[in-house]
């Protein structure tokens, strides 16, 4: 393997493995931005990864699938709301218990609907596309999922909606400050429930890349523990989309590192590649830990005196 | 004469919170009913197997405390840690290092009499335990790192260290599975009755439950522990050194979470697999917050989740419905009860 398909291979497949995290984790910043800690995040990639699977197996439409997964997520998001925002229940307790729930209904439903199935049926998954292929050299690069070209403009979406509109500062001024912003007129849970819904659909989303684009199947261990590296990345980058891009980046290249080590021959246990990115996780939130503040009405559920 | 009521913001009544556990499981198996009709089951059916079946025989009935064992052990341990302003969400990695360590001692203590094997199994699973809580546990209280990520993210890196053992140093030399040796017979628990599974671990379990109400209720660590629980500034204020008893919390509570390791590997399986764990240390969240924080409380919500996971599998069994419903019913449980425990500061008035 000659050292220039060695690095196009690791820089795309790192954009490939970047996808899903950059989804997960510009979903968690809605929700963390609008004063809600989203530990539903697991789980509703999980649901998203399922649904999209399930809708794409019985449409034949990869595309239905995906809008299936956002959607999904979204009414996962909202189910989030009701607990954290409505009830205004222990925030770490109620997301815990959306991913349980919505861990165990998609392996629940995924034996119901597919009865007899040892191992669920592959789909035909969405096709690369490559409209850059005929630039020299770094042509292959450019060979990735459409969802993965939808993020060239949901990023800076995301950022002119949360620093450029009346929305997105609503979003904000109920994550920092919820009685001011109730005070200048922002209704405080409506504001919230559409940013855990937008959120939710973005993770959706980013779980049903997994199942729809990239593999074209799906399993139980489909996600393992990816939306708990979102939370992990949303600290990192700051609670900014510019800093998911370099976050997702930086731990989408982990992950697709781990399988090019592997085949470099190093005398090391496979595990220790497959428990990297866990690892860098931690050791990155080490680094971060002093110095990062979140917006400051996260956890704390908002009571209107 | 028209009777009016409406609800009142005062604590309720005692009769109204005795009533709210079951109105929680009613609510629930309303909701699961939906989806019982999705698969095409007969909720009552359904409900019976769940709820009724298990406690109809001997056997079935002590199986579901052998259920309860592991879920006792991870809901303490949670309930100590959550009492204590301490989000501990990785009782799942920390039951993997219990089982691990105990599946490795088990297999060099054959040598010993069990009186001494046995206590130096559950000693072991307790360190490991407590040393799988030690680095977020370090990071938290040294660097500020928050614990609920790096709880989490331990309980997948110890997957993949058993991985490497099953697959490595501890595969089955004969069939080539990836399961450890069988331990030692002098290092197995000894069953508690005849005809029936139920180990000593068990007694573990209680004890322990009733130790971590010890510590809490009774001591001045529980003290300073409850305090930062309630609140870090006001127990700054009351001098307690909040890192210090964050990180005894964490140790405390992993050290539980391993024993519970320890109960599956010498009491149930032998060994240790990959599929040792059916989500044990998730589940003692649920326990934990079903038992409202209580050790004593936790420890009957461990039992009921027991009964639960018992009778999904019977329901699998007898109905061909999917063991998952096990798992959905306990999350519904743990989100309803989360919502109607509010109900607690309210009380209904007549209107005159």
């Amino acid at each position: 393997m000659n050292l220039q398909s060695l690095i196009l291979g690791v820089i795309a497949s790192t954009l490939r493995v970047a996808t899903p995290l950059i989804f997960g984790t510009l979903g968690e910043l809605f929700c963390e931005r609008s004063g809600v800690l989203n530990l539903g995040i697991e789980g509703t990639m999980f649901m998203g990864a399922f649904s999209g699977f399930a809708i794409a197996f019985f449409t034949g439409s990869p595309e239905l699938g995906i809008l299936g997964a956002l959607i999904i997520g979204a009414i996962s998001g909202l189910l989030m709301g009701f607990f954290s925002v409505k009830l205004g229940v222990n925030q770490h307790v109620s997301g815990l218990g959306i991913t349980l729930l919505l861990t165990g209904l998609s392996l629940f439903l995924s034996r119901v609907i597919f009865p007899g199935y040892q191992v669920l049926p592959s789909i035909k998954n969405v096709p690369p596309l490559n409209p850059f292929a005929g630039i020299p050299w770094l042509g292959p690069i450019f060979e990735q999922y459409w969802l993965t070209y939808v993020l060239v403009l949901i990023l800076p979406l995301a950022w002119w909606v949360l620093y450029r509109t009346n929305f997105g500062l609503n979003i904000r001024a109920v994550g920092e400050n919820p009685e001011a912003a109730d005070g200048a007129g922002v209704n405080v849970y409506r504001t919230r429930f559409l940013a855990l819904a937008i959120g939710g659909g973005l993770m959706g989303v980013g779980g049903a890349f997994l199942s729809v684009a990239q593999l074209g199947a799906f399993s139980p261990g489909i996600i393992a523990g990816r939306g708990w590296v979102c939370i992990a990345l949303i600290i990192f980058a700051n609670w900014r989309p510019l800093g998911v891009l370099w976050g997702g980046l930086l731990f989408g290249s982990i992950f697709a590192l781990e399988l090019r080590l592997q085949t470099l021959g190093l005398n090391l246990p496979y595990e220790t590649f497959l428990a990297l990115p866990y690892i860098v996780t931690i050791i990155a939130l080490a680094f971060a830990g002093r110095r990062v503040i979140g917006p400051a009405a996260v956890l704390k559920p908002y009571k209107r005196e | 004469m028209k009777l009016k009521f409406r609800l009142e913001r005062t604590p309720s009544p005692f009769w109204m919170i005795a009533l709210l556990p079951i109105v929680a499981v009613l609510i629930t198996f309303i909701i699961s009913t939906l989806l019982l009709l999705l698969a095409k089951a007969n909720p009552f059916e359904t409900f019976y197997y769940i709820l009724i079946s298990p406690l109809s025989s001997r056997t079935s009935a002590l199986e579901v405390l052998v259920k309860a064992t592991p879920l006792i052990l991870t809901s303490s341990a949670v309930t100590l840690a959550f009492a204590s302003g301490y989000w501990n969400i990785g009782a799942e990695g920390q039951f993997f290092a219990g089982a691990i360590a105990a599946a490795f001692l088990g297999t060099q203590l054959g040598g010993f009499p069990s009186y001494f094997a046995i206590p130096l199994m559950f000693l072991g699973g307790f360190c490991a335990g407590m040393l799988w809580a030690l680095i977020p546990a370090w990071l938290k209280v040294k660097l500020n790192v928050d614990e609920v990520v790096t709880t989490l993210l331990m309980n997948y890196i110890i997957l993949f260290f058993l991985s490497y053992l099953l697959n490595g140093p501890w595969r089955d030399p004969v069939s080539g599975w990836p399961q450890s040796p069988t331990i030692a017979p002098s290092t197995m628990l000894p069953k508690l009755l005849e005809r029936s599974r139920l180990h000593l671990g068990f007694l573990v379990a209680i004890a322990a439950m009733i130790v971590v109400w010890f510590i809490l209720s009774k001591t001045s660590l529980g003290l300073r522990m409850r305090a930062v629980g309630k609140g870090k500034d006001a127990a700054r204020f009351m001098g307690v050194n909040i890192g210090r008893t964050l990180f005894i919390t964490a140790l405390i509570s992993g050290g539980i979470a391993g024993l519970a390791g320890v109960t599956e590997v010498a009491g149930i399986h032998f060994h240790i697999t990959d599929a040792i764990s059916d989500g044990f240390g998730y589940t003692g969240i649920i326990g934990a917050t079903l038992g409202n924080l209580n050790p004593w409380g936790a420890g009957v919500a461990a039992v009921f989740l027991g009964l639960i996971a018992t009778g999904a599998q019977s329901v699998s069994r007898s109905m061909d419905l999917p063991v998952f419903l096990g798992n959905v019913v306990q999350a519904l449980l743990l989100l309803v009860t989360l919502s109607i425990i509010l109900l607690r500061n309210y009380s209904i008035k007549r209107v005159t």
